[in-house]
């Protein structure tokens, strides 16, 4: 467990963890010092969501952002990157949404293959924790979202650290 | 296994922090060097070029040798294993948009109390 203690080099003091718990899930905790109605309001409302989804230190933004996050409604996110001449588009249908605690939506982009994604919103003393499942059809559909290469579609980000491994000889040859 | 993959990828990304140590790693692409080379060729103290080379060895990126006097250094041959990579994307992927999610999220407190003052009064 003391990979979740790791330093971590992109967000100073902040505590995010992931991991690949089994072979078709990931979890990724963070936790926010915040009551978990504000936490899940930032999720829930497409103005907030837009504002945050698409971290510009990734070089990505948002072209559209369309999100009715209730049982049952869908969401689509296109987003642009300089590297990419096509939009990419993110969307999908929210399958539970109870305020404050959870939010369960599919990521259909991806076929059959995509994964389910649950939320659950933990509040503690003031502060939530945020514990995140991407849970995937099966070890096989992880595999190869991981063979693809791709990040949720952001894998081209970090082209620059896959290319100076790849000129060193260290990456892959 | 995910765990013990996921930490040697931290140390490949740490030594990877530094850009002493990509200097390294591309002088070594283009052939082996002992350490005193490698200070020189960076301006360093021994010592200081040791440091680095032996965080990079640590991390796997470089193997060293030492023949008489002169330890010889080059690439390791580990490479990045696509699992750990990937998972490290994504963590910072997730790790970029908290961090935008705080700023939200303190921005809607500061709201919520001031207009927690206004219904009081």
């Amino acid at each position: 467990m003391d990979a979740g203690r790791q330093s971590d080099s992109t967000s100073g003091n902040n505590r995010i963890t992931v991991e690949r718990k089994s072979d078709r899930e990931l979890v990724v905790t963070r936790s926010f010092n915040a009551p978990a109605r504000i936490v899940f309001e930032a999720w829930t409302k497409p103005e907030l969501l837009k504002r945050w989804w698409a971290p510009k230190s990734f070089g990505i933004s948002f072209l559209s952002c369309e999100a009715d996050v209730r049982t049952g409604g869908t969401y689509r996110f296109e987003f642009g990157h300089p590297a990419s001449e096509q939009p990419m588009a993110f969307f999908g249908r929210y399958i539970e949404v109870t305020p404050h605690s959870r939010l369960v939506w599919t990521n259909e982009e991806g076929g059959e293959d995509g994964s389910v994604t649950t939320v659950i919103f933990e509040e503690r003393g003031g502060e939530t924790l945020v514990v995140m499942r991407d849970l995937y059809p099966s070890k096989e559909a992880l595999d190869a979202a991981i063979a693809s290469g791709s990040t949720s579609g952001f894998g081209e980000a970090f082209g620059q650290l896959d290319e100076l491994l790849v000129t060193l000889g260290v990456g892959r040859s | 296994m995910v765990q013990y993959s996921t930490a040697r990828f931290n140390s490949s990304f740490a030594a990877l922090s530094d850009a002493t140590r990509r200097g390294v790693l591309e002088q070594l692409g283009r052939g082996n060097a002992s350490i005193t080379d490698l200070a020189e060729k960076f301006h360093m103290t021994l010592t200081g070029m040791k440091k680095h080379v032996s965080v990079l060895e640590q991390a796997g990126l470089v193997t060293t040798e030492k023949v008489g006097r002169i330890r010889t250094c080059k690439l390791g041959l580990r490479r990045l294993e696509e699992e750990a990579a990937w998972i490290e994307r994504y963590r910072q992927l997730w790790a970029a948009r908290f961090d935008e999610l705080d700023k939200i999220v303190e921005e809607l407190k500061r709201k919520e109390k001031i207009d927690g003052r206004r219904k009081t009064k």
